[in-house]
């Protein structure tokens, strides 16, 4: 019988006052857990967190891999809170499962925080909210890896509490045992002590543990009392990714595995016309000509002879109806738009917004392109159909639990038929979020035409970075006016967006009159998340105008910056920390210059100073990157350094090369000679200073990267003269004189 | 007909075209799959291997340019146990999601093998590997690591 009780989950806070009241939570869920993920002799405890009779601690982990630690992080903080051997603690990727979803330990668990807020949830998912309360509720029921949610959501909200609680439920278990208080007993080294100095192991007591209730409040430690939580440990993933061994979503290899390729219409929305299906149709090893809507696939048995089956189909495409759009003319549609009355999604007024503009404004103009995520490893999928069994997929997804319920769409089938296998991905960075999902659906396509055989369907390079769901093109128009001290007393935004409100554009800085207007233009290609989303062009557009304006004024821009923080401590220390490791007032040779950007974003302050040479003839090498980043707390140093440095070098080969254009309704750029990323030469050095502080705990991820443009801008401008306005750089004519 | 591929000291009668590239062979026939495909056009250096010693882009090389000539790849690397260069690469934590390492990982002990003490600018103009997750300033402080004497702390 299932019995039910009533959890209540909760949480208030400002802007919105978010309070859930939640749920009905079966009792037979640990039991379901423990019959998916348990092995004989294990047993789940409090949800995620899985103690072995051997006392190894498993943690379930409701998040992709895709290289940023979140596996060894929720690690730490789960042996945190049970005071386990460090040694004897693993993590796994949890099934694509809804008892592994963040809801299933929201119905088990007080959610309660007064700093959880609407506006602490990725911004991409807010938009599905209606309102505070839907949001949280659909947020915890995914496993989405996106928007640094998985150590300072997951972690913080959820499996924190639930270590802890298995760890009060060991120490009944031990109580119980020996007939003595639980006060009377305490936790270290994966072991209950009793005060007598009898002791017995995590595993001893699992079973008997496993009997009891889970406390919706057990008692968290303090944070000067971690030890484990705050210390640089070394990565779980890494051994397995020195050797080759790693088996990646391209690398499985179920029996009798064949392979796809497939071409599809270079412009969006175009059709296949025509394929020349003899003279592949006889090549060696192809199996199946798959004519889709869109797109050709040619399933093989070899990968390489799938590709050249495909070369030989020689398809041709219907360029659609977006064949007319150019970049170009893009760009310009967004400027006149800017002018225009077109429909707003915002306005945001501070004090008496645009009416405050005076005679003397300045005015400036600031455009970026679309971007591809060109991630290592190019998307693919493979599945396996089987009707009327079902459907097996396997591939790397940054929700793994949707990207289930999007191939049951495909295939047509109820979710309950479809096994999804999550696999590490050689990089994501948001190309494999919900709604960017093409090379699953592809796949699943490719399988339902062979049923029976397993298919692996990969894009090359080239179908990877022209079919990809970019990062959208944006610009941004500011009207600013001074007062009499230099300081900005109007500042007005209007800037393009596709969907969103972007909250992202309003600033951090003391400004007594502000204004903010976003313009809805649909893209003609699909967009998508693109590591560190809105904050990726708004840091550039807002982090570049207010070094106009300092310049304007005639004040350094740092000074000019410090004194617009007063009231924000938090930035002010990052931002000072930043300068002072960068040695901002050290002196420099010419066509050297240094400039710095402050952006808050995934709730962590990061503030960066480039030092940027540029030659004569204007090539620009960047010379090196000082961050200061306050994420709050830490649970792994080391670990948010290296994403740090990522996300700086990733917004550095946008900033520098990064840019897809449209001609005829298609992407131009093909592979890395057009669409050029950093590599080692052109690598700057790169210091990464954390600042600890009592803020809530931000993101890693995303953080890194947007201050990096404005602050190779600025530096730019600060050794020639020249000011960029639009990326990337390398287009861009900077001759010195 | 067949063509011999000698790939970590195993020999490999293999019944393929001329023109497939090592890369697929290593991945698909060999189900070696620490070798990536990255690129398809020798620019990212995701599917490095040794030939002959030396580091070479798989993916433009037709198999039967290869025919018996001894190839390593990341699997075979070390014979069994990882080389100083992996314990390094552990060490500095310089993976991040790992999908370029085993090409980085070949390029660099390539070059250490013919040049033990790299600069700054010997491993840059050696190695023009691609990583997308930024893991360049490990792979140096790694490689400047390896590179001085047993012994010297600094």
């Amino acid at each position: 019988m299932i019995t039910r009780r009533r959890m209540l989950l909760g949480t208030t806070g400002v802007a919105g006052a978010l309070v859930v009241g939640y749920a009905l939570w079966p009792d037979d869920r640990l039991a379901r857990a423990d019959g998916l993920a348990a092995q004989p002799g294990e047993r789940f405890l409090a949800t995620w967190i899985k103690i072995a009779g051997d006392g190894l601690v498993t943690v379930m982990i409701p998040h992709c891999e895709m290289g940023t630690g979140t596996s060894t992080a929720l690690a730490q903080m789960a042996a945190e809170e049970l005071d386990a051997d460090w040694s004897r603690v693993r993590a796994q990727i949890a099934p694509a499962d809804a008892l592994f979803a963040n809801g299933a330990l929201a119905e088990g668990f007080l959610f309660e925080s007064k700093n959880l807020t609407l506006s602490s949830i990725p911004a991409f998912l807010r938009g599905t909210a209606a309102d505070a309360t839907g949001a949280i509720a659909r947020y915890m029921d995914l496993q989405t890896t996106g928007g640094s949610p998985a150590v300072r959501m997951t972690g913080v909200y959820g499996i924190r509490i639930s270590a802890a609680a298995a760890r009060e439920l060991l120490v009944r278990a031990a109580a119980a045992r020996v007939g003595a208080s639980r006060g009377s007993f305490h936790t270290a080294m994966s072991r209950v002590i009793h005060t007598s100095g009898q002791s017995f192991g995590f595993g001893e007591l699992a079973a008997e543990a496993a009997n009891h209730r889970p406390s919706a409040h057990p008692p968290l430690k303090a944070r000067n009392a971690y030890t484990l939580v705050g210390a640089s440990l070394a990565r779980f993933d890494i051994p397995a990714k020195v050797n080759g061994a790693t088996i990646y979503g391209i690398d499985v290899s179920p029996p009798d595995l064949c392979y796809a390729a497939i071409r599809i219409a270079p412009a969006t929305g175009g059709k296949l016309r025509s394929v020349d299906e003899a003279s592949a149709a006889q090549m060696r090893g192809v199996r199946r000509i798959v004519r889709l809507d869109d797109a050709v696939v040619v399933v093989a048995d070899r990968f390489w002879r799938a590709q050249k089956a495909l070369d030989a189909l020689r398809p041709t495409f219907d360029a659609g109806k977006k064949a007319a759009v150019f970049s170009a003319a893009l760009r310009a549609r967004q400027v006149s738009a800017l002018g225009g009355k077109e429909s707003t999604t915002t306005d945001l007024t501070v004090g008496r917004g645009v009416d405050a503009l005076g005679s003397h404004v300045i005015e400036r103009l600031y455009h970026v392109p679309y971007l591809a995520h060109a991630a290592m490893e190019p998307v693919n999928a493979t599945a396996l159909f089987r009707p009327p069994r079902g459907l097996e997929v396997w591939g790397g997804s940054q929700d793994a639990l949707a990207a289930r319920a999007f191939c049951a769409e495909v295939a047509g089938m109820p979710m309950s038929q479809v096994i999804f296998h999550q696999l590490p991905s050689g990089g994501a960075f948001g190309r494999r979020l919900p709604g960017s999902w093409n090379f699953f659906e592809y796949a699943v396509r490719a399988a339902m035409a062979v049923p029976g055989t397993p298919v692996k369907l990969i894009f090359t390079r080239e179908e990877d970075i022209q079919h990809d769901y970019y990062r959208p093109a944006v610009t941004s128009r500011f009207r600013g006016s001074l007062s009499t001290d230099g300081r900005p007393r109007v500042w007005v935004n209007d800037y393009t967006t596709v969907d969103s409100a972007d909250t992202e554009a309003h600033i951090i800085y003391g400004v007594p009159h502000q204004a903010y207007r976003a313009v809805k233009i649909a893209s003609p290609v699909p967009t998508g998340s693109w590591r560190s989303i809105e904050s990726s062009w708004h840091g550039f557009f807002v982090e570049s105008f207010v070094d106009e304006l300092a310049h304007e004024a005639r004040r350094d821009p740092l000074e000019y910056r410090r004194a617009l923080l007063a009231h924000k401590p938090r930035h002010l220390a990052a931002l000072n920390l930043a300068a002072d490791k960068a040695g901002w007032a050290a002196p420099l040779d010419a066509g050297v210059g240094r400039g710095i950007a402050l952006v808050e974003c995934f709730g962590t302050i990061v503030a960066q100073v480039a030092e940027v040479e540029v030659a004569k003839l204007g090539s620009v090498r960047v010379r090196r990157i000082t961050c200061a980043a306050d994420c709050g707390a830490v649970v792994n140093p080391d670990g948010f350094r290296a994403q740090v440095e990522g996300g700086i070098i990733f917004g550095l080969s946008a900033a520098l090369y990064g840019a897809i254009t449209l001609e005829h309704g298609a992407v131009v750029q093909r592979n890395f000679p057009d669409y050029p990323v950093i590599r080692l030469a052109d690598c700057p050095d790169i210091d990464v200073h954390i600042i600890e502080s009592d803020g809530t705990m931000g993101g890693a991820g995303e953080v890194g990267v947007p201050p990096v443009a404005p602050a190779v801008v600025n530096a730019i401008f600060a050794a020639t003269g020249v000011r960029l306005r639009e990326l990337p750089v390398v287009n861009a004519e900077i001759a010195r004189g | 007909m067949g063509i011999n591929l000698n790939v970590n000291g195993t020999s490999h009668e293999l019944d393929i075209e001329d023109d497939v590239p090592l890369l697929w062979v290593l991945r698909d026939e060999l189900k070696l799959t620490g070798t990536k495909f990255g690129c398809g056009i020798g620019s990212c250096g995701a599917c490095t291997v040794h030939l002959n010693g030396a580091a070479v882009r798989s993916c433009q090389i037709p198999v039967s340019a290869v025919s018996g000539q001894p190839i390593t790849t990341i699997e075979g690397l070390g014979a069994g146990t990882l080389t100083a260069l992996q314990r390094a690469w552990i060490e500095h934590q310089v993976p991040q999601c790992g999908y370029c390492q085993s090409g980085m990982i070949m390029a660099v002990s390539a070059l250490l093998a013919r040049n033990p003490a790299p600069t700054e600018e010997d491993l840059a103009a050696a190695v023009t590997n691609i990583c997308r997750c930024g893991t360049y300033p490990r792979i140096r402080a790694a490689v400047s690591a390896l590179g001085k004497p047993a012994g010297d702390a600094a």
